[in-house]
């Protein structure tokens, strides 16, 4: 289809075997001017080199402080249709679980009140609208809420949106019952989530087990993540089958061919604790050594199964990069039982959120508090004595100092005469 | 209690520089109250369009209805 904009260079993005998003939005723009602005604005972009989006503004629905990001276009005299370009976020489904009737009808909500185009999903979770005008929003949440049974996600300074990972919906190695955890969070701080009280963002992210598929460890200000505190249970039949080349080794990830498994060399060798022996006949696994590093359950699953006594390690304080690098979240609980209604965690994210609230700056994520007030401030706070399990090596990374008044005897320190002994 | 609080962080935002606030800057109006009462008190005010929400995408502030209305942001761009 001929578009009123020329976009040559957008054009170089639809050669080549990859999907492009150009062509996406082109095959709407038969149907949407606003698409076809949208390609010409972008062209404009390239050829600039500079943005034409103004990000953000009051735009939203009544009494929701998120769930709408307000754009508007800073050529509107050249590309009027999308002058207003506001982006919505849609509550997922817990594990992103929808029919395809849903999908129809809120891809025909769109085409109707919207650019028609989505975004399937943002990284945070949510279904994202892109693309409508001010005077469609409430038309748009009155659709999503009343004939659609959803509703708006979290933005701004608000709990965002939680997400999990598909959990035991098909997963076997699966742990908690994500879904039903991301649910409950998201039903219980409904408040949380549609009206903002925070420094800044606050993100919750659910894995079934220690391979972590919603990326929680470095992504979320609150990790849940699957574990279990007994035995992972072994099948030494299946080790033996596995040895002698009757099983596919990693599930098929890295081949569907059957082949011998050098169980030395593959998974003893590589298991980051040395908790493993394997003397050709059986495997022994000293479980109390054992991090959960899942290499040994992912190489052999037909053999090695999580424990059945299981719960969830719960860690804080992980971000991107936007000030002070990337972090990841730290252990606070090594393990928490995690059963509905889910009282001891919601007791224990409460008073992190008021030590949060008391003391965080304006746009300072949980991970960069603890950092600032350090881990005993924060472990203070939140009434959790320290544990050698919050720690990857002693002494590398030391998080607690203790004071004198807190060790029974307490000790003298005399840092002149250490600095005597001690130069630089 | 809440009519005075309300009273207060209207006051405090009208005396400001800024027109875009965050939460916590609202908070130092009431500052004996608790946090969490302050929100009930300033989502309040939102919904009698007393003071608005603002969000970049990313976070989200608080200003006077009129300082920058939506009708105004979008004028200004015919």
């Amino acid at each position: 289809m001929a578009l009123k904009h020329k976009t040559p260079m957008l054009e170089e993005l639809e050669k080549g075997p990859w999907p492009s998003f150009v062509a996406d939005i082109r095959r709407m723009a038969a149907r949407k001017p606003m698409c076809e602005d949208l390609l010409g604005l972008l062209e404009l972009s390239y050829e600039q080199k500079e943005g034409h989006w103004k990000h953000g503004g009051i735009v939203g629905v009544f009494g929701y402080g998120g769930g709408v990001i307000g754009r508007y276009c800073d050529r509107p005299d050249l590309f009027p249709n999308v002058a207003h370009f506001h982006t919505l976020r849609v509550n997922q489904p817990a594990s992103k679980f929808y029919s395809t009737e849903q999908l129809r009808k809120i891809c025909d909500m769109w085409e109707e009140k919207g650019s028609g185009l989505t975004n399937m999903h943002g990284s945070t979770g949510d279904m994202v609208l892109l693309g409508t005008t001010t005077d469609q929003l409430e038309p748009v949440f009155y659709h999503l809420t009343h004939e659609l049974g959803m509703d708006l996600g979290g933005s701004g300074s608000n709990l965002r949106t939680p997400s999990c990972c598909i959990g035991k919906a098909r997963c076997e190695w699966s742990c908690l019952d994500t879904q039903e955890i991301t649910y409950d969070l998201t039903m219980t701080y409904q408040d949380e989530l549609h009206r903002p009280m925070f420094p800044y963002k606050f993100k919750f992210k659910t894995s079934g087990c220690p391979n972590d598929c919603v990326a929680a460890i470095a992504r979320a200000d609150c990790s849940i993540i699957g574990t279990w505190r007994d035995k992972i249970r072994i099948d030494q039949e299946a080790v033996r089958a596995y040895a002698a080349g009757e099983l596919v080794p990693n599930g098929g990830s890295h081949g569907t061919a059957k082949r011998a498994l050098d169980i030395q060399k593959e998974v003893v060798d590589l298991c980051p604790t040395g908790c493993m022996e394997w003397d050709g006949k059986t495997l022994k696994i000293w479980d109390e050594d054992c991090t959960r590093c899942m290499h040994c359950i992912n190489v052999m699953p037909r053999a090695l199964r999580p424990g059945q006594d299981t719960g969830a390690t719960i860690l804080f304080g992980a971000k991107a990069p936007i000030l002070e690098g990337a972090q990841l979240s730290s252990v606070v609980i090594p393990f928490m039982k995690m059963e509905p209604p889910y009282d001891e965690f919601k007791e224990l994210i409460e008073k992190v959120w008021d030590w949060w609230m008391e003391n965080g700056k304006n746009r300072e994520r949980l991970g960069e508090l603890i950092q600032r007030f350090g881990m005993k401030a924060f472990l203070e706070a939140i009434e959790v004595q320290p544990d050698p399990r919050m720690i990857k090596t002693p002494r590398y990374n030391p998080y607690i100092f203790y004071d004198p008044a807190d060790v029974p005897g307490g000790w003298e320190h005399d840092p002149k005469a250490f600095r005597e002994r001690h130069h630089a | 209690m809440s009519q005075e609080a309300k009273e207060k962080i209207l006051e405090y935002m009208k005396t400001q520089k800024k027109s875009k606030l965050y939460f916590n800057d609202l908070c130092k109006a009431v500052p004996d109250l608790k946090m969490r009462q302050a929100k009930k008190i300033i989502n309040e005010l939102v919904e009698e369009g007393k003071i608005k929400y603002w969000s970049s995408g990313s976070t989200t502030m608080y200003m006077l209805p009129g300082e920058d209305d939506v009708a105004k942001e979008e004028d200004s761009m015919k």
